[in-house]
């Protein structure tokens, strides 16, 4: 049972190595330079925030500290010693443990068998339970939990399963601790607790290197900031040096005005969408509103209040109830997606992975799958006329991939969400709704992506925009619908005198104000 | 424009052809090998002789190939090819219908494949039981169509030169399998339902969200494999001027082999008709190479197995180091 950490000593003596050390750290992968010449150093007892865009690099530096990708080039040293990472269990050994935004713990075992899974302590061959629970709960103790080492994990919130991993990463004398948007589940209250056990680890002695998105939870905990842009190291700031703008723009590398706005004067047409008394009979309460050709309309609301379940109404992904949809004035069957697609209703789904892309196909497949037909005499594709509508695509939306018979699966996430768009711009869709057309995407991306729905509208498609990131709601769209507990509880338009803001859609969202959404 | 146009598309289609020879190395060495054991193996009738031997399976497997890469399984060729040589040689046997033998061998091949695309493409059934539910019962017909489980004969086979003869020293029943690799690859590369094929394997939520007619594409690759099948077992029963209710038992074993060797996924969405082609080849040589050494049969079956296992973790290796 010498598992334990001891307490070390909380204040590094000065000109001590730093407990990590990552130096000229490069990875490439196919199409894409990951990392390029990347360094990292953190000294025990600091919290040193890791910050950048998706796809800045944050995750493939930390997946190499961890043993789970193999750097190119470049050397990894713990308390000035060089080691070698080729796996987890190195990792751990050398005293570097990761948290992952996904925990990875065994639903079906107990606390302490999951603290202690892969090392489990034995006695001649036979597991040693007595002693696993003994170091379990002494372990769980020191970190303040509330559940003991017999607990089967199923019983566990998120961030109780949190504190098993760092009861884990604990029993492995863990000197370097990295935690990967730890709070991104957690209520406030768990975060709160959560940020005090990270205070505590530190004060030990234990270097916590924290990946998160959140000013404020940076502001909050970091001792020092370290910001990534495009694969590349592009500063550390000291805490007294910390404030929002300044990090903002070094993960940017542009100063940020008015980076959500981008309404753009349009001449609004007809209806072009009308949706009445559309239900499920289960999620979606019947639901009615219509969207003019040109228009951007947002659809806001909370996580759960059916706005994507009213999507996929509309586009036949589901059977519905009750309800009809009528396109420019024209009633229309929808049945399937293949009707809605006839009727001229493009959809781009929320996950984009899970319910869009062919990750394993071609980039261009993946751009020209809806239109394969309009290319093709009895059924044989045409490959120039593909290629040349694949390529105009490409260009017009500058999507940065290599070549168009690169797989979808080695684009960027933002590079990922302009084949799906680009896909329902090949039909020449007449209503385009688009949910969360912006998740995990870069902020250059998004900017990108704003940029191609305000030129959609400009060009008469009526546009239904759900996204949950209210600033840009509010900045994308000339009206606004709000959902709560599967029905449209309001409305938001400018033309009668509303105005779309952060607070006022929230308001409904959260059911403080309330009304029947004018037809 | 339309230069660059031809351009990338032949990128892609050399990428194709790269990604299907990563089992190339194999089967050369495995030639290699056996060339050196025996002076019997490389000569160029032991080459037509091994094509010979790869025709059926190669046909089987092309149907599979669409099979898998739509992350399915068909269990049941090896029952239809027996069913459908059966059928082909009763027909053979009619007075007035003989010509009708060829079409009526395809034909059950294809409606035995229809029925298990129809239980899976819309009444959603699981392809491995359904197709190892007509694994069992189409066995059972082949032995009952022939005659409760007689051999059925016929001496005079109005098409037993596509089993026997050869044209340009080649036999018809490679021509056969080359053909059905050619139009395979078309259908799989150069038509929109060979795209939509990897689109459902790939995907089959995205595929449906895209308009794709799922449904649709199951019933055809099913249909399509059974018809393989039917033309295996035609060719099968040229070959030997009879069919009995046994004939193709465990054939569907080394057609998802081949499959599997030319590095198509399981998982679906992944691989390609010229890979299966060589995986095929690998398989037929390893049969042909041991039988000329004098291996025994029970050996050669231990060989085999461990030969395709290492083939494959072989493959995943490279490819994984490759980085994805």
């Amino acid at each position: 049972m010498d598992m334990f950490m001891e307490p070390s000593n909380p204040s590094p003596l000065p000109g001590a190595p730093p407990a990590l050390e990552m130096r000229h750290i490069s990875k490439a992968f196919p199409g894409v330079q990951a990392l390029k010449d990347v360094s990292f150093v953190a000294y025990a007892g600091e919290i040193h925030a890791l910050m950048g865009e998706n796809g800045a690099g944050k995750s493939t530096l930390m997946k190499i500290l961890a043993g789970a990708y193999s750097a190119d080039s470049g050397e990894i040293r713990v308390f000035g010693q060089p080691v070698r990472i080729a796996g987890p269990l190195d990792a751990r050994r050398v005293g570097i443990n990761l948290i992952y935004q996904e925990l990875n713990l065994a639903r079906n075992l107990t606390v302490a068998e999951n603290i202690f899974m892969g090392v489990e302590p034995a006695r001649s061959g036979l597991i040693d339970r007595a002693a696993m629970r003994r170091a379990a709960r002494e372990v769980l103790e020191q970190l303040g939990a509330s559940f003991g080492p017999e607990t089967p994990l199923s019983r566990l919130s998120i961030a109780e399963g949190q504190l098993v991993e760092i009861a884990r990463a604990l029993m492995f004398r863990s000197q370097v601790l990295v935690m990967d948007e730890p709070t991104a589940a957690l209520s406030e209250r768990e975060t709160e607790r959560l940020f005090e056990l990270i205070r505590r680890l530190r004060d030990q002695g234990i270097a916590v290197v924290y990946i998160s998105h959140r000013m404020a939870e940076v502001y909050a905990l970091a001792d020092k900031v370290t910001v990534l842009r495009d694969g590349q190291y592009i500063g550390t700031l000291e805490k007294k040096e910390i404030n929002a703008e300044r990090v903002v723009q070094m993960m940017v590398g542009r100063p940020v005005q008015d980076f959500y706005e981008h309404r753009t004067a349009r001449t609004k047409g007809e209806v072009m969408l009308e949706v009445r008394g559309i239900t499920d009979g289960k999620k979606v309460q019947p639901s009615s509103f219509s969207v003019r050709a040109g228009e951007i309309l947002g659809l806001a609301g909370l996580i759960g209040a059916g706005r994507t379940e009213l999507a996929r109404l509309i586009f036949g992904a589901d059977p519905k109830a009750s309800g009809a949809v009528r396109i420019g004035g024209q009633p229309v069957r929808i049945q399937s997606p293949t009707d809605a697609i006839a009727a001229g209703i493009g959809y781009v789904p929320e996950n984009r992975k899970e319910q869009g892309l062919f990750l394993q196909m071609a980039s261009g497949d993946n751009i020209a799958m809806n239109v394969l037909s309009h290319y093709a005499a009895a059924g044989i594709i045409n490959p120039i006329g593909v290629g040349q509508l694949v390529r105009q695509a490409i260009k017009d939306l500058s999507i940065r991939v290599a070549s168009p018979a690169t797989r979808a699966i080695n684009l960027s996430g933002g590079n990922q969400q302009k084949l799906l768009l680009a896909r329902w711009l090949a039909i020449g869709p007449k209503v385009l709704i688009l949910d969360e057309p912006t998740r995990g995407v870069d902020i250059g991306a998004k900017a990108e992506i704003y940029r191609l729905i305000g030129e959609l509208a400009a060009k008469g498609v009526a546009v239904v925009f759900i996204s949950s990131e209210l600033p840009e709601v509010v900045g994308m769209s000339d009206r606004v619908l709000v959902m709560r507990e599967g029905h449209l509880v309001g409305e938001l338009d400018p033309a009668r005198g509303d105005v779309i803001s952060q607070e006022h859609i929230m308001a409904y969202a959260t059911g403080v104000k309330e009304m029947e959404v004018r037809a | 424009m339309s230069t660059e146009a031809k351009r990338q598309t032949n990128k892609a289609t050399r990428a194709d052809i790269l990604g299907a020879l990563g089992i190339l190395p194999v089967l050369i060495l495995i030639c290699i090998i056996f060339a050196i054991l025996s002076p019997n193996f490389a000569t160029p009738n032991n080459f037509i002789n091994v094509l010979r031997q790869a025709s059926i399976n190669v046909v089987l497997a092309a149907g599979m190939t669409f099979v898998i890469l739509t992350a399915g399984i068909d269990l049941s060729v090896g029952a239809i090819l027996g069913a459908s040589a059966v059928v082909a040689l009763q027909v053979s046997l009619m007075p007035q219908w003989g010509w009708a033998a060829i079409p009526a061998g395809l034909l059950a091949g294809l409606a035995f494949g229809l029925i298990n695309g129809l239980l899976i493409a819309y009444l959603k059934l699981s392809p491995f039981v359904v197709t190892l539910g007509a694994y069992s019962a189409v066995r059972g017909a082949a032995y009952l169509l022939a005659n409760n489980g007689q051999t059925v004969i016929n001496s005079n086979l109005s098409f037993a030169a596509i089993g026997n003869d050869s044209f340009l020293g080649v036999p018809w029943l490679v021509w056969i399998a080359l053909l059905v690799i050619l139009a395979s690859w078309f259908i799989l590369r150069r038509t929109v339902l060979g795209v939509h094929v990897y689109a459902v394997g790939g995907n089959e939520q995205a595929a449906r969200l895209t308009g794709i007619k799922v449904p649709r594409v199951l019933l055809f690759v099913y249909g399509f494999s059974g018809l393989c099948a039917g033309l295996a077992g035609v060719m099968s029963a040229a070959r030997l001027y009879s069919a009995n209710g046994i004939l193709g038992t465990g054939y569907e074993l080394d057609a998802i082999a081949a499959v599997v060797l030319g590095g198509t996924s399981l998982a679906g969405g992944v691989g390609s008709v010229l890979g299966t082609t060589l995986g095929a080849m690998i398989i037929a040589v390893l049969n042909n190479g041991l039988t000329i050494l004098g291996v025994s049969s029970f050996w050669q079956l231990v060989v085999k197995g461990v030969v395709i296992v290492i083939a494959v973790a072989v493959d995943r290796l490279r490819t994984a180091r490759a980085g994805r």
